[in-house]
């Protein structure tokens, strides 16, 4: 080329729109066979070329495939586009949006570290985070996020991580992203999306300062109900050796014969370590099938989450003005607290996954789960049906009281997963459920 | 020392680069096997370049079967290229090392490891007809244009719908 030995190094290089990225990052035509879907690499394991090429890969002195625990050809596609499409680094999967949370915590803490969370998060995450946690050692400090400031109170020397859902599952509360961003600056410590509900299509939470994201990619990035999965992606952009408080990241690591992860791999250390010890120590990997799946699903995700909004937009507006309804909490309603903060994180619309209270209280909350005939009774969000379930009685049953209604899970409360089916047919399937309490 | 603008390459720069390029000297190469330059040159090393090591300790022993000097002047073969594994101060005088001897030794390009930015040496190496890459890593581009990071879950950036090429 004519410019090759005048390198411009001011002019940007060519940005892909994110449409094309859901498509097309990470996954080019197999060098092979030409293979223009990504291939299913249904494998454990791939021979080494010679001893020396086997005793490098061990090492990490060079990029390769060993074992599926660790790497697979299929994962790494998806890997590539999560990263991708979030604008990070790298991106490392697991076998769930919970294991993905574990290996997070595992490469970041030592027994005795402490992290702080907001309280507004799936209430499987209080349970990890409030118990099993515990049992290793971490402290979690849940945080109310309406006021951004109760994060700084809750830090102590001890804490390496702010934790938050965005779009928080199952209340409607939208979090202060960039103020919360701005006290895990000043405390040098990273902070940690839950971008589950958001999905990049409508938050990225890397442009307002977040260092690494998890998802569960069970939810709208595979979106079709079929396949577990999870990710941590990191921006790349966090400075591990700016204090003394990551010694996993920044000393030699006994679990890698002394290797130092941020020194050997700089912008994508957290990456290599969770997957070089997390994967590998722990085994959570996601398996190519549900890669597979989560990659053919990730290439309408613009599409799907448009419509997702459209619909969770009109239902909401529904039970907002029936009188049998008793509140709404769906950012995108006007009436929301979190409108405001919607707007400015969620341009493209609110999700669509929010919660209602029933006049009718506990009852009324069992009956309309079990009246309804085209909403789906299930314990999962972000699928092309819709869902709903009462978290009371379910997901948020081994809470005490208090920390349901601290979730926003109290007794009254129905959690809506709108799909993308007719937005009539969900409304009218809604209106029959609710008159037959 | 350094603009606030952020450093951008050309895929196809690099490309070209690593495609053309064979002899590598890497200035502050070291013999222990866990550092960051001693995973670099064994990487390259494996994908058909020769490293000659620098680093003055080293001088009269061999790292990973090559030879070490203790400067870039008693290396008695050709070189194509200088990587630079120092600060971005001390990259400063290895440029201007660099930049008389150019011509003689065939030095086309001048390499900066990622967190080395010296834009006033760069300018001046420029400005001798060189070609340099700043704040960016050999293993890890080379990685990132042939697939291999990809491999471990890296954005490479790379949006294509040609088949990836083999390195």
């Amino acid at each position: 080329m004519a410019d090759d030995k005048s390198p411009d190094r001011r002019n940007a290089p060519y940005e892909f729109g994110f449409e094309t990225r859901t498509i097309h990052a990470g996954a080019r035509p197999d060098p092979i066979t030409g293979a223009r879907s990504t291939p299913i690499y249904q494998t454990t394991s791939y021979v080494f070329d010679d001893v020396d090429h086997a005793a490098d890969l061990f090492n990490l002195q060079t990029f390769g495939f060993i074992y599926s625990r660790l790497t697979n050809p299929t994962v790494s596609v998806l890997e590539e586009r999560l990263a991708n499409l979030e604008n990070g680094r790298a991106a490392v999967c697991a076998s769930s949006g919970h294991a993905a949370q574990f290996l997070a915590f595992f490469t970041l803490l030592s027994p005795g570290d402490e992290f702080v969370a907001s309280k507004n998060l799936y209430g499987g995450s209080i349970t990890q985070f409030g118990i099993s946690f515990k049992r290793l050692g971490w402290t979690c400090h849940f945080a109310d996020p309406a006021d951004p400031e109760n994060f700084r109170k809750a830090i102590t020397p001890k804490t390496k991580a702010i934790f938050i859902e965005v779009l928080a599952n199952p209340g409607g509360v939208v979090v202060d992203l960039e103020a919360v961003s701005a006290i895990a600056k000043d405390a040098g410590i990273p902070l940690i999306i839950d971008n589950t509900l958001a999905t990049p299509y409508l938050c990225r939470p890397f442009e307002w300062g977040a260092d690494l994201i998890v998802h569960s990619t069970t939810k709208f990035l595979s979106g079709h109900g079929t396949s577990l999965g999870g990710a941590i992606i990191e921006s790349g952009k966090f400075d591990w050796s700016q204090n003394d408080a990551f010694p996993t990241m920044t000393e030699p690591d006994p679990a890698y014969h002394g290797l130092t992860f941020a020194e050997t791999f700089g912008d994508f250390g957290f990456t290599m370590k969770a997957r070089a010890v997390g994967l590998r120590d722990f085994g959570p990997c996601m398996s190519p099938q549900n890669a597979f799946y989560t990659i053919t699903g990730l290439e309408t995700l613009h599409l799907r989450m448009d419509r997702h909004v459209e619909n969770a937009q009109a239902v909401a507006a529904f039970l907002d003005g029936d009188d049998r309804v008793a509140w709404v909490s769906y950012a995108g309603l006007p009436s929301s607290p979190y409108h405001d903060l919607a707007k400015k994180y969620l341009p493209k619309g609110a999700g669509s996954v929010f919660t209602c209270g029933l006049k009718g209280g506990y009852e009324a909350g069992v009956k309309l789960v079990e009246n309804v005939n085209l909403f789906s009774h299930l314990a999962n969000v972000g699928d092309t049906r819709s869902l709903i379930l009462h978290p009371a009685s379910t997901t948020h049953r081994q809470l005490t009281d208090e920390q349901r209604d601290a979730a926003g899970a109290g007794a009254d409360v129905i959690r809506l997963s709108i799909g993308i089916e007719t937005a009539d047919d969900l409304i009218h399937d809604l209106d029959q459920g609710l008159s037959a309490i | 020392m350094n603009g606030d603008v952020p450093l951008h390459y050309q895929d196809a720069l690099i490309e070209g680069i690593l495609r053309q390029v064979r002899t590598v000297a890497m200035v502050g190469a070291s013999a222990n096997w866990v550092r960051p330059s001693n995973f670099v040159m064994k990487y390259m090393q494996g994908k058909g370049f020769r490293i000659i090591p620098i680093n003055p300790g080293q001088a009269g022993s061999e790292i990973l079967g090559e030879a070490c000097y203790a400067n870039l002047a008693d290396v008695p073969d050709p070189i194509d290229m200088v990587d630079i594994f120092r600060g971005s101060e001390a990259a400063g005088g290895i440029v201007d090392e660099v930049i008389p001897m150019a011509a003689d030794k065939g030095i086309q390009v001048i390499w900066m490891q990622l967190g080395v930015r010296n834009d006033d040496a760069a300018a001046r190496a420029e400005a001798a007809g060189l070609t340099v890459v700043m704040d960016r890593c050999p293993k890890i581009e080379y990685g990132r244009l042939f697939g291999e990071l990809s491999w471990s879950g890296v954005n490479s950036g790379v949006i294509s719908s040609k088949r990836r090429k083999v390195g």
